[in-house]
């Protein structure tokens, strides 16, 4: 049968990809890819915190990832640079001083592997409460924003316009964007996390025909990439956070070759519900 | 309904607007022409509580209902979303008053279409039935009918004039199109940094700033364009004005 550890792997990548389904479409929708991967890179500036103050890193890197998510949002009033280049000087600026602030930790034995792809394999069940318990609060926070967090997506301006507060949604956004990825880096690491947000989401797209579908479908396809990512690993000994990201990498291209045939199928569905029966 | 009263607005150093005063009484359709640069989306915006402005101000009637239609809105393909799903963006809304709404500016047809699928033309409407789920008592339109072809800004025009006739509510429309303006409208506001003259758009066509800022041949065009609306009304609206002139224009 399955090991513990195996089983706890699963649930908890379950878990972290049921939740990076909605926030992975918001991601792409709002192209704000690069913005997952930023926050990841810093949060091992966050795990340098949790060592030197000997807090648990979890809340070390949540604490790192809210810190950018701020900074981000200050820099951007200046309007002087774009997103993008704010985005590498804060992610990479904090990726060094991350690596910085390791080495400067006597003693500290601390398996930089493990945070650069993950170690789903050693997920506790403290990890497991944690990704869980910050889950649902993220599940319940984005539906209850879904609503005006998608107008404002479509067009700023026109939400506003429409009474949407566009200022306190994004804040509260991005805000869900660094909690998850603080809950994500146990799964595949921090190389790797913007994947589990964007390519989820990207092989939803093509058969989806409203916003809602394809955030479910997003969360489906994430959670087949773990369960077939981590079946591979087990089946031919690969690491496991890469394999999650291959496993999900042909669910794209699965989705890919589904989509043709099943636009074709609904099209033929909606002729058949329209068209009246010909008698010869 | 909405009251601006000396509005002045900088913008980046650059003064756009001021002193600009105007007033939107209710079931009337008010035009706002001005070339490039006018400020005439930024006097809008300032109406829709969009931007911050320096001097004057602007007071709507309590609980006034604005809906707006932006001038420009590309919705990227990577969202799914159908025609359907985007109206109810706008309020929470049941399917018998979309599908009511879609007949209400022409395309009932589209309600289960992607949004990125259907024409520019088509898209407008759309737009302008979102504008419409909310119920307003003012409808704010920024160049309802860019990129659509002439019979489909006359279409466009025609069905605006229809809804402010059917919903009694008021329209403050910004266009470029001095046709348009001048065909579908109670007043006119030419903008200009300032507002250099308003009136019926027959007073305002003869204004010398109104000369002066679009030059001698719109005022022609515009005479032009009389020509045309005798013509419309004596076959009792149903034929569509042609732009082949049948007549010099008055003046040349």
């Amino acid at each position: 049968m399955l090991d513990d550890f195996f089983l706890r792997a699963l649930i908890g990548g379950i878990g972290v990809a049921l939740l990076a389904g909605p926030l992975g479409c918001f991601v792409v929708w709002r192209r704000m890819a690069y913005l997952g991967d930023s926050l990841a890179h810093g949060a091992l500036l966050g795990v340098a915190l949790g060592l030197a103050l000997g807090i648990d890193f979890t809340l070390g890197i949540i604490a790192v990832c809210v810190a950018l998510v701020a900074m981000l949002l200050l820099l951007q009033r200046q309007r002087r640079l774009a997103g993008d280049t704010l985005l590498v000087i804060l992610a990479h600026g904090a990726l060094s001083l991350g690596l910085v602030a390791v080495s400067f930790v006597h003693g500290a034995r601390l398996d930089l592997m493990a945070y650069l792809f993950g170690d789903i394999l050693a997920v506790s069940h403290a990890d497991l409460i944690w990704i869980y318990a910050g889950g649902v609060v993220i599940l319940i926070v984005i539906a209850f924003i879904w609503r005006p967090l998608l107008a404002i997506t479509v067009h700023e301006e026109l939400a506003r316009a429409e009474g949407a507060r566009v200022t306190l949604v994004s804040i509260i956004f991005m805000l869900l964007i660094a909690l998850s990825v603080a809950l994500a880096m146990k799964v595949v690491g921090v190389l790797l996390i913007a994947s589990l947000l964007v390519i989820p989401a990207a092989a939803a797209r093509r058969l989806a025909h409203t916003p809602e579908q394809m955030a479910v479908l997003a969360s489906v396809a994430g959670c087949l990439a773990v369960a077939g990512g981590l079946f591979g690993s087990l089946e031919w000994d690969t690491p496991s956070g890469p394999s999650i990201v291959v496993a999900a990498l042909l669910v794209f291209l699965l989705s890919l070759a589904v989509a043709g045939p099943a636009a074709l199928l609904r099209r033929y569905l909606i002729q058949a519900r329209h068209k009246p029966i010909e008698m010869p | 309904m909405v009251e601006v009263e000396g509005l002045g607005l900088r913008y980046g150093g650059r003064q756009v607007l001021s002193g600009v005063t105007l007033r939107i009484s209710a079931g009337e359709i008010v035009s706002l022409i001005g070339p490039n640069g006018a400020g005439k989306s930024s006097l809008i915006r300032a109406v829709l509580g969009l931007t911050p402005y320096q001097e004057g101000r602007i007071t709507t009637a309590p609980g006034l209902v604005i809906g707006y239609m932006p001038q420009r809105l590309v919705i990227d393909s990577v969202l799914p979303l159908t025609v359907q799903r985007f109206l109810r963006m706008a309020a929470k809304v049941g399917r018998g008053e979309i599908r009511t709404v879609l007949e209400e500016v022409g395309v009932p047809h589209l309600r289960n279409s992607q949004v990125q699928e259907i024409s520019g033309g088509e898209f407008q409407r759309v737009l302008l039935a979102r504008a419409l789920l909310r119920e307003p008592d003012l409808l704010v339109l920024d160049e309802p009918a860019q990129q659509v072809d002439f019979q489909g800004q006359i279409g466009m025009f025609e069905l605006i004039e229809r809804l402010r006739q059917a919903r009694g509510c008021g329209v403050l429309v910004v266009s470029h199109d001095l046709h348009m303006v001048m065909r579908a409208t109670d007043r006119v506001l030419c903008l200009n940094g300032h507002i250099c003259c308003s009136g019926a758009p027959e007073a305002v066509s003869a204004h010398p700033e109104y000369v002066a800022l679009f030059g001698p041949r719109a005022a022609e065009s515009v005479a032009l364009y009389h020509h045309h609306h005798r013509h419309d009304h004596d076959l009792a609206g149903e034929v569509l004005p042609q732009n082949t002139p049948s007549e010099p224009p008055a003046g040349a």
